[in-house]
């Protein structure tokens, strides 16, 4: 599904992603995991288009998208979600999930003025979508709330809601456990691992929480210090030195995790 | 005064209100709905302005034109060029956020200031240009003239509403309201984040030069001096700010409340003696300020929030 080929990415002095290469299988879960500041969520922004790496490739279902800009990858099948909440704070929920689906007339300016009634039907659908999509998560009380007041679980949901809302193909997922109650967490991880079986997305997760990651994960990858570290099962991963060193053994790793 | 001074009072009240409606409705298309910072709303405003002065003034000797045209090619014509205008700014500031867009629209609106007044050939320079029509005028004169020109005004204002309700009601207004509260994650569901601050720049910055228009076929005459940005830019911020953002009967109330109490306190400014008279514009702008203190003090989103 895709490929992280070798990728680099500096931020002044910061080698944040170092010449790191891994894959997403399609189909699959895959965990990302490592230390705070490994450079995760920089991985992520390269492979979602929110940033361009210096040096490498990533090949996305089978085509180059290394220059691509984000929207452009998104309309090929590929969604995130983000560490931070990056809600519409100012928008309803359900607003918020109406707005990604794709309406090709409507959201063109001309229609808007002249021919309001082009992408009207679209709309309907895209509500009825939201409407179940909101359901499904299990946040449907929610829908008129403004998206800004919900709580930061909630967003997190609400984010997974919007990157389904154009059936993508992969899913990034950064930390959409941090800052969740247990209840919710489980709840989260039943979803995704009911839209892997069911619907066929793939996944790919940013986690700290290694007993989560073992319970979604077929497959993790690990990053330290921007590079790739090592790659395997959870199991395979959980007993190799090098791992237990930088993330379970050295404490000075931990204070974040 | 009179009950028929009073009338009339209120119909040039009504008819630069009017205008000022306009402006502000054009400004909310811009950065209440898409969070587009324009701090060069009278370059705008001056574009159109002259553009519908050149082509629907008699020909003149001392500029280009005029050529005579009727009024509604010169409202057309001022919308269009404003437009092609926006769109070149808003391609070479490519990314439109809002501290460069801020910026280069101040640059722009200065350098339309600078072109106005030392083009003779185009602008007729600091002496303007005059012998604008009035719509219907060999029918109306004096006083009925004045009445038949704030309809003019605000059937513009009604159009300009109507178009801004659609926008903001239509799925292209609900993606720029994603926009404007987080363009990263607006671009992560595959909006192309630049061409809808393209588009909004663009259709509002139409509308702001059809208010140019409105105001040289008004005072039949157009100078630098009517495009000073204390009096375009800064009022009509004002206007949007306090009639709450996001909203387009905010906007209208914005402009009219405003315009009234900017109105009113030139009558006070004028009673002070002479020395005062000329920092009476700062007076003003102080007054206006308090206003908004006042206003944001109890109303956070202005009178009229966005979601009602
Ligand atoms: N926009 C940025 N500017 C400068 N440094 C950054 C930026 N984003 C990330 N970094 C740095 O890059 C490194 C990796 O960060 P990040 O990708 O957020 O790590 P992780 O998600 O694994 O915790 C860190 O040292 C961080 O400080
Ligand atoms: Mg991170």
């Amino acid at each position: 599904m895709l490929q992280f080929d070798n990728v680099s990415k500096s931020f002044g002095g910061v080698n944040a992603v170092d010449q790191c290469t891994f894959t997403i299988p399609s189909a699959s879960i895959t965990g990302l995991i490592g230390p705070n500041g490994a450079g995760k969520t920089t991985a992520f922004n390269i492979i979602a288009g929110h940033l361009f790496a210096d040096t490498g490739r990533i090949v996305f279902d089978g085509q180059d998208v290394t220059r691509l800009p984000a929207w452009r990858r998104q309309h090929m099948g590929l969604s995130r979600t983000f560490q931070l909440p990056h809600e519409f704070s100012r928008m309803s929920v359900l607003d918020n999930l109406i707005v990604a689906a794709e309406n090709r007339d409507g959201e063109h300016i001309l229609n808007a003025i002249f021919r309001p009634g082009r992408g009207r039907t679209r709309e309907q659908e895209a509500r009825a979508m939201a409407t179940r999509t909101l359901e499904f998560l299990e946040i449907g009380s929610l829908r008129d709330e403004l998206a800004g007041n919900i709580s930061g679980g909630q967003k997190k949901l609400l984010e997974l809601g919007r990157a389904l809302m154009q059936r993508p193909k992969l899913i990034l997922l950064d930390e959409i456990g941090a800052g969740v109650n247990r209840t919710l967490l489980g709840k989260i991880a039943d979803k995704i691992l009911e839209l892997n079986a069911s619907e066929g997305y793939t996944f790919c997760l940013i986690e700290h929480d290694l007993d989560y990651v073992s319970r979604l994960c077929s497959q993790v990858n690990v990053m330290v210090q921007g590079r790739l570290l090592t790659t395997g099962t959870v199991a395979d991963v959980r007993n190799d030195e090098r791992v237990i060193d930088v993330y379970f053994g050295g404490g000075k790793y931990q204070e974040h995790a | 005064m009179n009950a028929e001074g009073i009338a009339f009072y209120l119909v040039s009240f009504l008819t630069m209100g009017g205008i000022y409606a306009v402006l502000c409705i054009a400004l909310n298309m811009q950065w209440g709905f898409g969070g587009l910072f324009n701090a060069g709303i009278a370059g705008f405003y001056a574009v159109g302005a002259y553009t519908a002065a050149i082509l629907t003034s008699a020909t003149a000797p001392t500029h280009v034109g005029g050529f005579d045209l009727p009024i509604l090619s010169g409202l057309l014509g001022a919308g269009v060029m404003a437009g092609v205008t926006a769109w070149g700014i808003a391609r070479v500031c490519v990314r439109l956020k809002a501290d460069y867009l801020a910026m280069a629209s101040i640059g722009f609106a200065e350098i339309i200031r600078l072109v106005v007044i030392n083009e003779q050939w185009l602008t007729n320079g600091s002496l303007g240009i005059s012998r604008i029509p009035r719509p219907l005028e060999d029918i109306f004169s004096g006083r009925q003239a004045e009445v038949v020109y704030v309809v003019f005004v605000w059937l513009v204002v009604l159009l300009t509403y109507f178009v801004s309700q659609r926008l903001s009601r239509s799925p292209w207004g609900l993606v720029m309201r994603a926009i404007r509260d987080n363009d990263i994650a607006a671009d992560s569901i595959g909006k192309d984040v630049q061409r809808f601050r393209v588009d909004a720049f663009v259709v509002g910055s139409v509308f702001m030069g059809m208010a140019g228009a409105l105001s040289a076929h008004y005072f039949k005459f157009f100078s630098p001096d009517a495009t000073e940005p204390l009096l375009v830019t800064f009022l009509c911020w004002v206007m949007l700010i306090a009639g709450g953002s996001g909203n387009n009967r905010g906007a209208i109330a914005g402009a009219l409340l405003v315009w009234a109490i900017w109105s009113m306190t030139e009558i006070i400014t004028s009673h002070l003696p002479v020395e005062w008279a000329s920092r009476s514009a700062y007076l003003r702008m102080l007054l206006i300020g308090l206003f908004l203190q006042f206003v944001l003090q109890r109303y956070r989103q202005g009178l009229f929030p966005e979601r009602g």
